[in-house]
């Protein structure tokens, strides 16, 4: 993961903008591991948190902060972010098992929002480390599908510290 | 209110930006937009391919310092302008380009001479629009001039559906006022990394300006030469810099990189500080950058904060806009001028200059019976302009020369494609230089392989009026290609050689209504320039038939070391 680098950019909510980042990206060599987006708090802004594959994060930022749409570019990698991601996940759960998979799932706060026959779907939000976690967890009763949302992310604010377990 | 057309606002927008000429080449998504130019007082110059409408916006631009503006339609029509948005994204060379879209209705339903120009050119350009809000065109153009021309400059490009073309709307004076939040150049640099740079240029020992075309782009020629001067700094200009400082300078080394000369890439290579000023560290320059100048220090000025540390470290990082920095560092050292004078670095002078006089650049030998040889071809044209002229070179073998052998006192003398090494953009980028500095004498120096590739351009040239003139320097051979066969593919000349005597370049002169002359012996070449130089009513090509076995030195072969300058055939056995 040591080249993994968390980043959000602010932009101009305006068509292509997307597809230029994701040019300037595929341009120059940078690899996107995942990608959210979705509107900022003002009404003509957006915001994007990228997981970008890349040998030098600072050129990186540099090449997204000349795109003419961008407004702000913030490396997150190394800090104290809050980093969310959703994730859906389709388990087996024959009979037998069920309570056992829904003992498992409880102690993540997993929500079941779906039971079929023989498997239990669970969405479960948190930070990447608990879906990854989550998911290793589910992994021996046998992972029907999966799909995970990209991860999104906020610097903290500095004097909210020891407020921390809020988050 | 008075409503006009889409068409008529756009060509009224251009008018208020000031354009006087532009290139192009109609079709029938950009025809609405050719209506109302016929009424206008710009003129249009009709490229006979849209690739020669972008490089002559592009020698237009550079000839001048103002926006190069090129025109074309949609499909095959972007397409074919995409080589030279490619060439001036690479070299920073503001242009605005126009192209026809088919109608937003038919947008994505392949329809005939669609194509999704917006997605092709977003990696060639600094930036584009597809307008599709009709009433924005006014503020549209003008934030695209300010793009182009302001920060870096580069090329920027509107796509312009035909059915918006056709639509009415009320005109408006652009405001002048730019609504771009993410885009704000940063021009002034950080006054104390200036302070800081100040004291590295003092304590340096060894250092070497390494000016690139940021310098000529921001206009700072004449800052560049009070501060090297006062400051007693050696200064090396790169392939785009030529003329940023004079060639007749004493603190001048010449021009670094593979084909540099050896002084300016050895003392690159032994410096303890590179001053870098609009110059982006390129491969063409250091060769390997591992082993590149490895015991210097780093100050790199940039208006793109993108170039600082994207191929060297820098120990201090200034952003901004190389005249103004370059003010900002006079400024600096003036006032601790007196107290803390820069250090004579008499034996790191001594030493460049010694390397100067040592390695001088033409080796080559012009014999009386021999064959012709293209650098004397070169040195020749030189002599009878007496350097008075604007040089535009293709890429290959001629263009090495012409950087090398040609002395460059002014700035926007010397035009050719660096970054790109776009074969065939000497002879439209010569047209547009000449539309924009009529009064000069516009020179393209050549290659056969280049001139074939948009030679039709002298037709465009003949028709229009535009009397520039060409030096082919006719190895029969894509010279340079051949070059590098003979030295890294045993000579194995693969797919290098062009026919002798074919095309005849005289009769092709005449046909295309320029005059026509050849030179093959070394004492038919300076009158043959005088004749051509004596031309002014029409464009003239004059066809040097040159010894194909010339090769460029020095050289430092692509990804070597700088350390190892192969300074002459010589050197090979
Ligand atoms: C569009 C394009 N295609 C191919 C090349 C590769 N290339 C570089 S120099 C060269 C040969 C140029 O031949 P010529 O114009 O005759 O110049 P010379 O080297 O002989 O002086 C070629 C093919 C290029 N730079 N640009
Ligand atoms: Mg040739």
């Amino acid at each position: 993961m040591s080249n993994h680098h968390l980043i959000t950019v602010l932009v101009e909510d305006k068509p292509g903008v997307l597809a230029r980042v994701a040019t300037m990206f595929a341009r120059r060599g940078f690899n996107i591991h995942s990608l959210a987006v979705g509107p900022a708090e003002e009404p003509n802004l957006s915001r994007m948190t990228i997981v970008v594959e890349a040998p030098d994060v600072e050129q990186v930022t540099k090449q997204l902060q000349k795109l003419i749409n961008t407004l702000k570019v913030v490396e997150l990698s190394g800090t104290d972010a809050i980093e969310r991601e959703v994730m859906l996940i389709r388990v087996n759960a024959e009979v037998e098992k069920r309570s056992s998979v829904l003992d498992a799932a409880a102690v993540f706060k997993a929500k079941p929002v779906d039971v079929g026959a023989t498997t239990i779907t669970f969405e479960v939000v948190g930070d990447p480390q608990k879906l990854a976690d989550f998911l290793e967890l589910m992994r021996p009763y046998g992972v029907v599908s999966l799909v995970k949302s990209g991860r999104i992310a906020l610097a903290r604010e500095p004097k909210a510290r020891n407020l921390r377990a809020i988050g | 209110m008075e409503r006009i057309s889409i068409s008529q606002a756009l060509i009224k927008a251009l008018e208020f930006e000031g354009v006087d000429v532009m290139f192009g080449h109609p079709g029938g998504a950009i025809l609405p937009a050719y209506d109302p130019l016929y009424d206008s007082n710009i003129r249009h110059i009709l490229a006979r391919h849209e690739q020669g409408a972008g490089h002559m916006a592009e020698g237009y631009a550079q000839a001048t310092g103002r926006v190069g503006v090129c025109m074309a339609t949609s499909g095959p029509g972007a397409t074919n302008l995409i080589t030279s948005l490619a060439n001036a994204y690479m070299d920073s060379i503001p242009i605005v380009a126009i192209t026809g879209q088919v109608p937003t209705t038919a947008i994505g339903n392949d329809a005939f001479q669609e194509a999704h120009t917006w997605g092709i050119t977003m990696p060639t350009t600094k930036h584009n629009y597809l307008v599709t809000n009709a009433a924005e065109i006014p503020d549209v153009v003008h934030e695209a001039f300010h793009l182009a021309s302001t920060g870096r400059p580069g090329p920027v490009l509107i796509d312009l559906p035909k059915d918006i073309l056709n639509t009415e709307v009320v005109w408006h004076d652009p405001t002048g006022v730019v609504d771009l939040p993410g885009y704000k150049p940063t021009t002034q640099g950080h006054p104390l990394q200036v302070k800081t740079a100040i004291e590295l240029i003092q304590q340096s020992e060894r250092p070497v300006l390494y000016a690139g075309g940021g310098i000529i782009a921001s206009g700072a020629h004449a800052e560049l030469l009070k501060f090297a001067e006062l400051a007693n700094l050696p200064v090396v200009t790169t392939l785009m810099a030529r003329g940023a400082f004079p060639d007749t300078h004493p603190l001048h080394l010449g021009m670094p990189g593979m084909h540099g000369f050896y002084s300016a890439i050895t003392a690159m290579q032994k410096s303890d500080l590179l001053i870098a000023i609009g110059a982006r560290f390129d491969d063409r320059v250091t060769g390997d950058p591992s082993h590149f100048a490895t015991g210097a220090k780093v100050i790199h000025v940039d208006i793109d904060p993108a170039e600082i540390g994207k191929i060297r470290k820098a120990d201090v990082p200034i952003v901004g806009d190389a005249r103004t920095v370059l003010g900002q560092l006079l400024a600096r050292l003036t006032k601790v001028l007196g107290s803390d004078d820069p250090p004579a670095r008499s034996g790191w002078m001594e030493t460049v200059s010694g390397w100067k006089s040592a390695h001088p650049i033409s080796s080559y030998e012009q014999e009386p019976g021999g064959l012709l040889k293209p650098q004397y071809v070169i040195e020749e044209l030189f002599k009878t302009t007496g350097g008075d002229a604007i040089v535009v070179a293709g890429v290959g073998q001629h263009q090495m020369w012409a950087a090398q052998l040609w002395k460059y006192t002014k700035p926007r003398t010397w035009i050719n494609s660096g970054g790109a090494g776009t074969m065939g953009f000497a002879v439209p980028a010569a047209i547009g230089a000449k539309m924009g500095m009529p009064d000069e004498n516009v020179w393209a120096i050549d290659g056969d392989g280049c001139f074939q590739m948009t030679m039709q351009e002298m037709i465009c040239a003949a028709t229009e009026g535009i009397p520039v003139k060409v030096l082919i320097i006719n190895n029969h051979n894509l010279g340079m290609v051949r070059q590098w066969q003979r030295l890294f593919y045993n000579e194995r000349f693969s797919a290098s050689e062009l026919t002798d005597h074919t095309p005849d370049y005289v009769k092709l002169a005449e046909a295309m209504g320029c005059a026509g002359f050849r030179a093959e012996t070394a004492d038919e070449v300076a009158p043959v320039l005088e004749k051509a130089n004596s031309i002014n009513d029409r464009p003239v090509i004059v066809e040097a038939r040159v010894d194909p076995d010339e090769m460029v030195f020095p050289m430092v072969p692509a990804g070597g070391s700088n350390d190892v300058v192969i300074l002459s055939k010589e050197d090979l056995e």
